[in-house]
């Protein structure tokens, strides 16, 4: 465990060097810069069952990642354990990570929060679309929004 | 030993197709076709790489000593691996011999990345088919289902993963982008705090590791006749050994053994493994099939991994895991360790087997040393072989005298055993499938035969959204008649 966790922590979820995959990357690291108090910041390429545990003695999460499903630039969704389990890879929805924390601590997940940013490609070494980089920059102000409300 | 059948029908567009797509629980875009007769006889399965990865372009014109860690992103499962055996070829090219700090460094975060690697498989991916049934109820067969019946294990599960985790990122600087080992060495050792941390830990990493081994044993105990079949198939291998023979996963000689046990070569230097080894292509699929050119392009295919190390090395160097290895040879006559589903039991004695070698590294005091780089004469060609968590893992780059990369050459422990999942499909899709009305649950049963051998398909691409399983049953005038999806 971090030994001093911030209250509010930022899963960034994505790979640089994979197109749009990198927003979460990209937009975690302005974060950093940004230094906003009380605001921990770690990035990975994709969630696992071990972040459950970063959600320790946090009041708020927010994950941030591509999203291919997202019906506008960027999307704000409001996350809860649980998710469809079954159809899972190497790597965890955010749902998945709350509900582990629940099942493996047995407390209920602090509130949580998606920030998507629409992805269309995701190819080794492309850099991002165009409509990623915009969204990565409306995404912005709402990121800032959900770590300090 | 030449391939089975079912590799390719004679008459394809006579034949209804089922696809599986994406296969759930393995990393990356894969997918397994299943062309069936009129009497629902299959008649041709393969499993199909769906995205061409370009590793090599990706690498080729950048400096070497970006490589180490660029070759991170190419996996998000186990970047360390990737890190490291790019730096094991790298040493050569600058002409390093490692210092034992630095050596003793990079097993430690290599043995963390083997702990954490095999836990997630084991748990969170494999364990909801062993505990409930291939052709259990699908809500419940999965992390959640294992949580909610056997919540220790679930537990264990995930602080075993977090522990590997915390063994990396102490010794490679961060959890991911680590940028520990280098071209030479390292550039950090041990500091006496972070040793105690990881230490009181330990050994409640090996006593759980212990559990996991009795599980995987108590599970073939009570399904005896499933684990001893299920997509079994004799096959030649391919391992790394110390040169003692011993069980050794970040460095050794190339061994390699036919189907019937003949030791086609052994401690065989990897320097120049394309001596030993070739990859053939097929027009229906991106990845590679390599093949040992002692027994050439159709019979000369061979299985990596957790299975083919623990059954082919001597020994293992760690007391409670070469226990279990000794238990696990000998269990139901031998039979366990040829076994496909024997890989589990395999990937639980070396997970064993980590936590006592990162148990004994951290009473090593040469973690604390501060001789950290070596050197030597420049060369132009770098060879870096480990055991990865998935099997044995190449790394080969030619660098110019501008200090560019300017050919790399990976093969990875999936592309080894590309044509042993072939194999495992067309074994399962034969003895479950034939002439049978498909469910989920048996056409579960082929993914539980391609995800025993922990398949890394593709890497690091994750993306909200992405995970639909459909499998669609197709006439050979393309009409769909038949539609199963989980999502």
């Amino acid at each position: 465990m971090p030994s001093r966790p911030g209250s509010v922590l930022v899963l960034a979820v994505g790979n640089p060097s994979r197109g749009d995959d990198a927003v979460g990357p990209l937009l975690a690291e302005r974060l950093v810069a940004a230094g906003l108090p009380g605001v921990e910041v770690l990035i990975d390429f994709q969630l696992q069952v071990e972040h459950a545990l970063d959600l320790e003695h946090r009041e708020r999460v927010v994950f941030v990642d591509a999203c291919v499903d997202a019906d506008a630039p960027v999307v704000v969704r409001r996350v809860f354990a649980g998710g469809h389990f079954a159809h899972t890879s190497h790597a965890l929805a955010p749902a998945q990570v709350l509900d582990t924390y629940r099942r493996v601590t047995g407390r209920e997940p602090p509130p949580a929060w998606l920030l998507g940013v629409r992805a269309e490609r995701f190819a080794l070494g492309d850099g991002l679309s165009p409509a990623a980089t915009h969204g990565c920059d409306a995404a912005w102000p709402r990121l800032v929004e959900l770590c300090t409300r | 030993m030449s391939a089975p059948s079912l590799e390719t029908a004679r008459h394809p567009e006579r034949l209804r197709r089922v696809v599986i797509e994406p296969l759930s629980r393995v990393e990356g875009h894969g997918k397994v076709t299943l062309l069936l007769d009129e009497h629902g006889q299959v008649e041709q399965a393969r499993l199909h790489i769906v995205e061409f990865r370009a590793f090599e372009k990706f690498i080729q014109g950048r400096p070497y000593w970006e490589v180490p860690v660029m070759v991170q992103r190419l996996c998000g499962i186990c970047p360390v691996s990737h890190h490291l055996a790019a730096c094991k070829a790298l040493d050569q090219v600058v002409g390093a011999t490692l210092t034992p700090t630095a050596e003793k460094i990079r097993r430690l975060m290599h043995y963390g990345q083997i702990l954490q690697s095999h836990a997630l498989h084991f748990f969170h991916l494999s364990s909801p088919d062993l505990l409930f049934g291939f052709d259990s109820d699908i809500a419940r067969r999965n992390i959640v289902g294992v949580a909610a019946e056997y919540p220790d294990i679930a537990r264990q599960g995930v602080l075993l993963r977090r522990y590997g985790q915390e063994v990396i990122r102490h010794t490679a600087g961060k959890r991911i982008h680590g940028t520990g080992s280098v071209p030479g060495g390292v550039n950090k050792s041990l500091t006496h705090d972070e040793r105690d941390v990881l230490l009181a830990d330990a050994y409640q990493m090996i006593a759980w590791s212990r559990d996991a081994v009795r599980l995987v044993r108590r599970l073939f105990e009570q399904n005896l006749e499933l684990y001893r079949r299920f997509a079994t198939f004799p096959t030649s291998t391919l391992n790394l050994v110390r040169a003692d023979g011993a069980l050794d996963l970040y460095h050794g000689g190339l061994r390699a053994r036919d189907a019937s046990g003949h030791t086609l070569f052994d401690h065989a230097d990897y320097d120049h493994y394309w001596e030993r080894i070739a990859e053939d292509v097929k027009a229906w699929s991106y990845m590679k099939f390599p093949y040992l050119k002692a027994l050439g392009g159709d019979a000369g295919w061979y299985r990596v991994g957790p299975l083919t190390r623990v059954t082919q090395c001597d020994f293992i160097p760690t007391p409670l895991a070469e226990r279990e290895r000794r238990d696990f040879l000998a269990f139901d006559d031998g039979r366990a360790a040829v076994a496909t589903l024997g890989f589990h039991w395999a990937r639980m004695i070396e997970m064993l087997h980590a936590a006592e070698a990162i148990k004994d590294l951290l009473h090593d005091d040469d973690l604390f040393g501060t001789d950290l780089m070596a050197g030597g004469r420049r060369e132009a060609r770098g060879v870096g072989v480990l055991e990865a968590p998935r099997g044995t893992l190449i790394h080969h780059y030619r660098v110019d005298e501008h200090d560019q990369v300017v050919r790399a050459n990976l093969i990875v422990a999936t592309t080894h055993n590309n044509q042993a999942m072939n194999v495992a499909i067309r074994e399962v899709a034969r003895r479950y499938l034939d002439g049978r009305q498909l469910t989920e649950g048996l056409l579960n049963h082929i993914e539980v035969a391609v995800r025993a051998f922990d398949p890394c398909l593709s890497c690091a691409t994750h993306a909200v959204g992405r995970m639909p399983l459909s499998v669609d049953l197709v006439e050979p005038d393309g009409r769909v008649v038949d539609t199963l999806r989980r999502g």
